[in-house]
């Protein structure tokens, strides 16, 4: 399912990062930065909200918001849901795990197209902590971990879309379906997530009716070192397309040589985080292609050994 | 593309399991607690009320505390990343899982947080430990008359 969008543009954004982020290629793009985990509260689940607050705080300084969507990956999105507290704007709560970037985007640009909603923002939120405690184990366990297991970013990301012409376009987006390839290894995300990104780009590709070459950057959401070489070989294997000019965030968020981050960046934050710092300040950039995928599990699921689904949404977006 | 087919393929890709210098690592890791546990013992029962067998305990309380204590400190998980199963099979992983809990869940409450959580790790090492203690009693008196 493909849709088109007329006038939606990026208006402003906002990017805040923690530990091993800033630190990152993207670091001195950051609106601002946290020096560790805690950032001076009791809890990280308290620091996760203080920065998305912030980051909340700083577009609404420069422009209006009339709907704020956001997503988290704490249960029941508590983060996003105590941020909107403090904050006091009508508000839609959305999850799709590591998918939800483009889920925002796809479901405010349909909601810019009633008349009398003119600014929706757009919030991600991921901490590593409060997720690894969420996910997998307490903090402090120090867990066997596994080589082609991802490290979730800890970083705020807020994308303000809005009808006032800018030169970022938000074009067309195509809706994923759920996918299962039969993966149960919780640890192996790229493997579970693959399969559902690699449908939605044919289906993108299908439905539009361009060629991979059509696009500068085709940029996937945290599939991982590994998780990328799987999509390669599944296009070329199951739809017989070549995929170039194409990345994975994930590899591109840490530092290369950083040996700590594993197979590489993950969480709802990675793909934002890169795409409003790096992406949008590269001038070479003028048509990209987000891919932003998602494991739909939790813990319950894990543990009954069940097969995991996962989803993939695209964005095409547009430099003018 | 069936599941099968996507295993095959994706097991291509993914890393190979065994690592010669990570179990090397352990190997030398868990002799040396070995080691140290040995000399703890030794030197317990140098005191003359204490007996060997009070001496060991007395050695695996030590060994629980430092591995309690190093997880508080915070950098106890940082020696696992580095010597895995090493610190994990002796006791040192037991007392490291449960503080790790605790220090987990202190946040909510002191029933419903540290209470109910702090074995979540490790409740079932207690659970089986126990059962098979009892198994392995019960054959010890049919057998070998206690």
């Amino acid at each position: 399912m493909t849709i088109k969008f007329d006038n939606i543009y990026i208006k402003d954004k906002a990017v805040c990062g923690g530990p091993f982020i800033k630190d990152g290629p993207i670091g001195k793009y950051l609106d601002f930065k946290y020096e560790d985990f805690l950032d001076g509260e009791k809890s990280y689940e308290e620091c996760e909200i203080k920065e998305l607050e912030k980051i909340i705080n700083i577009i609404r300084k420069r422009n209006n918001i009339d709907i704020v969507l956001s997503s988290d990956l704490s249960n029941q999105l508590m983060i996003s849901n105590v941020v909107n507290k403090k904050i006091g704007l009508p508000y839609l709560g959305l999850y799709n795990a590591c998918a939800s970037f483009c889920e925002e985007i796809i479901i405010g640009s349909s909601l810019l197209k009633n008349r009398n909603i003119k600014d929706v923002l757009i919030t991600t939120s991921s901490h590593n902590l409060t997720s690894e405690r969420n996910f997998r184990y307490p903090t402090e366990y120090g867990a066997l971990k596994k080589e082609y297991q991802t490290f979730t970013v800890t970083s705020q990301t807020g994308m303000l879309l809005s009808k006032d012409k800018t030169n970022l376009k938000v074009e067309c987006a195509t809706i994923g379906r759920v996918m299962d390839y039969g993966v149960t290894d919780a640890n192996d995300m790229g493997s579970v997530m693959a399969p559902a990104c690699a449908y939605t780009l044919y289906e993108h590709l299908r439905d539009t009716k361009r060629s991979v070459k059509d696009y500068d950057l085709i940029l996937t959401g945290d599939l991982g070192k590994y998780g990328k070489e799987i999509l390669k070989e599944l296009m070329k294997e199951e739809y017989g397309i070549k995929l170039t000019n194409y990345d994975d965030t994930a590899c591109l968020i840490y530092n290369k040589d950083d040996k700590r981050v594993l197979a590489g960046g993950s969480g709802i934050s990675c793909m934002p985080t890169y795409f409003l710092t790096k992406v949008i300040n590269d001038k070479k950039i003028k048509k990209i292609l987000l891919l932003a995928t998602g494991a739909l599990f939790n813990t319950t699921l894990v543990n009954q050994k069940k097969q995991i689904p996962s989803i993939c949404h695209a964005i095409s977006v547009v430099k003018l | 593309m069936n599941n099968k087919k996507y295993k095959r393929l994706t097991k291509k890709y993914l890393p190979k399991k065994i690592n010669i210098k990570n179990l090397l690592l352990s190997f030398l890791c868990g002799g040396f607690i070995g080691l140290f546990g040995q000399i703890l013992i030794t030197v317990y029962s140098l005191a003359p009320n204490i007996s060997n067998s009070e001496a060991s305990n007395l050695m695996m309380v030590t060994l629980i505390f430092l591995a309690s204590l190093f997880t508080g400190f915070g950098f106890f998980d940082n020696l696992i990343d580095l010597f895995k199963a090493g610190l994990i099979i002796p006791i040192t992983g037991f007392a490291h899982s449960t503080t790790a809990s605790a220090m987990e869940y202190r946040n909510e409450g002191l029933t419903t947080g540290i209470g109910a959580n702090i074995f979540k790790l490790s409740g079932s090492v207690i659970l089986y430990g126990i059962v098979s203690a009892y198994l392995f009693g019960i054959i010890r008196y049919m057998f070998f008359g206690g």
